[in-house]
């Protein structure tokens, strides 16, 4: 960082911007530099930072200092980097943000992405060695969207306002090419859905003679479609061979999470947790639901419960009722009464499936409620 | 009059089955080729705007809008054309992780009740400065995707916008209860306060509306201590 020099924003004769990219943090060496996010600029000539709040203070650096630059993957939490080894500032070189680094690399960060395009131009740009052609030589630098000719002087921040102005429109164009092509799609889209329709109405009719395996792939074009399912089957509803897998991995993965939590976890949890751990390729609400559904038939030791409150949980098969509803009464009438939350603290359980417990409890006649405006309490049924 | 032997009927009948059912099977053969065509097709508007579903709320909006259109639920499978290759199932569904993370750190201070306001400024606060931007439209979508698991995820239309209930509770109330009054429901719950001091005539809080409640933190002991 020390091979940096301050710098306002204008540009020298001949030079002219190539590309800006926004929400990029500069390092030193592998250090982050003691700098804000910014925006960097290249031009013909030099590498140009500035931050997002003082825009009239830049750093420059001529692309003649650069040896040579290389990409840095991004890795989980790490957004995307190119690396750019310089040579040694010389001695003559005005003052910059840094009087002195142990490196001789910078890197640059791009949080918000722009990494492969700003590689691509910085790689012309060394190619070309535009910043070479002398003033003298009557050679005029090939047009470059945003270039304001070869002889003007221009001034810095209305360039970089044109500049943006051109992105906007060149995003214009991009939105309504995309909304274009996105209306022939679903034309296109259209047309499976119609098919899908009629193969559907037949199957209906015909759902004693077409097999299993039939009716399991024609669920699964409807499950890539996105179409609803009008044809279920007692044996795996509304499955498909991707639900009965993803039922089987969920028996490995939540077995010991459930066994943490008492045996039983809401859906919702299932979800986030689920999906956090996959990090991508996430599972939909109704995938979830639809593997969930298949437990049963696929005699894995869990099961998905539906109370009557609507609250759906994963509960394992090992929990039993009774247990559950034996331990319910025996806290209660230890404390004399109960309320969810104090229950819920009693068992390290979230107060909602506390709540379905005592619940469940009461419609089995073991307890009785007291309904106040004081909150609802739980008593042994001693009637 | 034509005598119908007691077997020629029951044969017709059969054979009419088997071509009805050979036709099915050239249907499913024929969606098979489709689908694959289909694909194709995505994957080229994929590779050309993808972006644009990732970073702008208005195309996701359109987007959404056509799918519903035609009878397409993009968000339905996480295993769907349109999840794998446009990214969009991802994007809704880790904002579905979002939103009830943030609903259920928030449950005991506001018993299960949230403003879409108060949602979306967490859940932004919570994904960080650089990440895609999200709208009150992706939330409101992915919220109904939440719904299918059961727990109690529901909107209830309030003034222009909405209260995102998070927990199981009957309420059944049109905004104009909502801003009235509370019922003896909501008391019971903690999902509001009753205020027999205030002058004149008692008053109801819902903590859920109080704005500065939610810049300050307060503990879940605290909570059951203002609980008259």
């Amino acid at each position: 960082m020390d091979r940096f020099t301050w710098t306002n924003s204008h540009l020298e004769l001949n030079e002219t911007y190539v590309i800006e990219q926004g929400g990029v943090r500069l390092y030193d060496g592998d250090e982050k530099a003691k700098l804000n996010v910014g925006t960097a600029f290249l031009t013909t000539h030099r590498l140009i930072w500035s931050d997002i709040k003082y825009e009239d203070s830049c750093l420059s650096i001529p692309l003649s200092q650069i040896i040579f630059f290389e990409e840095e993957a991004a890795r989980i939490g790490k957004s995307a980097k190119i690396v750019i080894h310089l040579h040694p500032a010389p001695a003559n070189k005005e003052p910059g943000p840094y009087k002195k680094s142990k490196f001789s690399y910078i890197k640059l960060s791009f949080k918000e992405h722009g990494q492969i395009e700003f590689y691509r131009r910085l790689t012309e740009e060394m190619t070309l060695k535009r910043w070479e052609n002398t003033p003298v030589s009557q050679s005029i630098p090939p047009p470059v969207a945003g270039s304001r000719g070869g002889h003007t002087r221009a001034v810095g921040i209305v360039g970089i306002e044109r500049k943006i102005e051109e992105k906007r429109k060149e995003m214009d164009k991009n939105i309504s090419e995309a909304f274009e092509d996105l209306s022939k799609l679903m034309v296109k889209a259209k047309e499976m859905v119609e098919l899908s329709r009629s193969i559907a109405n037949k199957i209906k009719d015909k759902q004693g003679d077409i097999t299993e395996d039939e009716t399991i792939r024609f669920k699964s074009y409807l499950l890539s479609m996105g179409i609803a399912n009008p044809v279920t089957r007692e044996t795996h509803g509304s499955g498909t061979h991707y639900h009965l897998q993803l039922a089987k991995q969920l028996g490995d993965m939540l077995q010991a999470p459930l066994e943490e939590r008492g045996g039983m976890m809401a859906l919702t949890e299932v979800y986030c947790l689920v999906n956090r751990a996959r990090g991508m390729e996430l599972l939909s609400p109704e995938d979830l639901v639809n593997a969930c559904k298949v437990f049963e038939s696929l005699k894995l030791p869990l099961r998905l419960r539906v109370f009557d409150s609507g609250v759906m949980v994963v509960q394992l098969q090992s929990h039993s009722e009774e247990e559950m509803i034996a331990s319910a009464l025996d806290n209660v009438s230890d404390k004399g009464s109960l309320t969810a939350e104090e229950f819920a603290k009693l068992l390290g359980l979230s107060v909602l499936l506390s709540k379905e417990r005592l619940l469940l409890a009461e419609k089995m006649g073991h307890l009785c409620r007291d309904d106040s405006v004081e909150g609802l309490r739980f008593y042994p049924n001693l009637f | 009059t034509m005598r119908k032997g007691v077997g020629t009927g029951a044969i017709a009948k059969k054979k009419l089955a088997e071509v009805t059912l050979q036709l099915l099977l050239l249907l499913c053969i024929c969606m098979s080729k489709q689908l694959e065509t289909f694909k194709s097709h995505l994957e080229e508007f994929a590779s050309k705007h993808k972006q644009e579903i990732r970073k702008n709320p208005q195309f996701r909006v359109q987007f959404q809008e056509m799918c519903a259109t035609i009878g397409v639920d993009p968000l339905a499978s996480g295993k769907g054309f349109w999840s794998e290759m446009l990214g969009v199932g991802d994007f809704y569904y880790e904002l579905g992780v979002q939103i009830i993370e943030v609903c259920l750190a928030l449950k005991h201070r506001n018993g299960g009740l949230i403003t879409l306001d108060e949602l979306h400024q967490r859940v932004l606060k919570g994904r960080g400065k650089y990440a895609q931007e999200v709208s009150q439209d992706d939330l409101v979508r992915a919220i109904k995707k939440l719904k299918v698991m059961g727990n109690g995820f529901g909107m209830i239309p309030v003034g222009g916008s909405y209260l995102v209930q998070s927990v199981p509770a009957e309420l059944n109330m049109d905004h104009t209860v909502v801003l009235q009054l509370a019922e003896d429901h909501l008391l019971k719950e903690g999902l509001a306060w009753l205020d027999s001091q205030a002058a004149g005539e008692a008053q109801y809080w819902l903590p859920a509306l109080f704005s500065e409640l939610s810049s300050r933190d307060v503990t879940p002991e605290e909570a059951n201590q203002m609980t008259p």
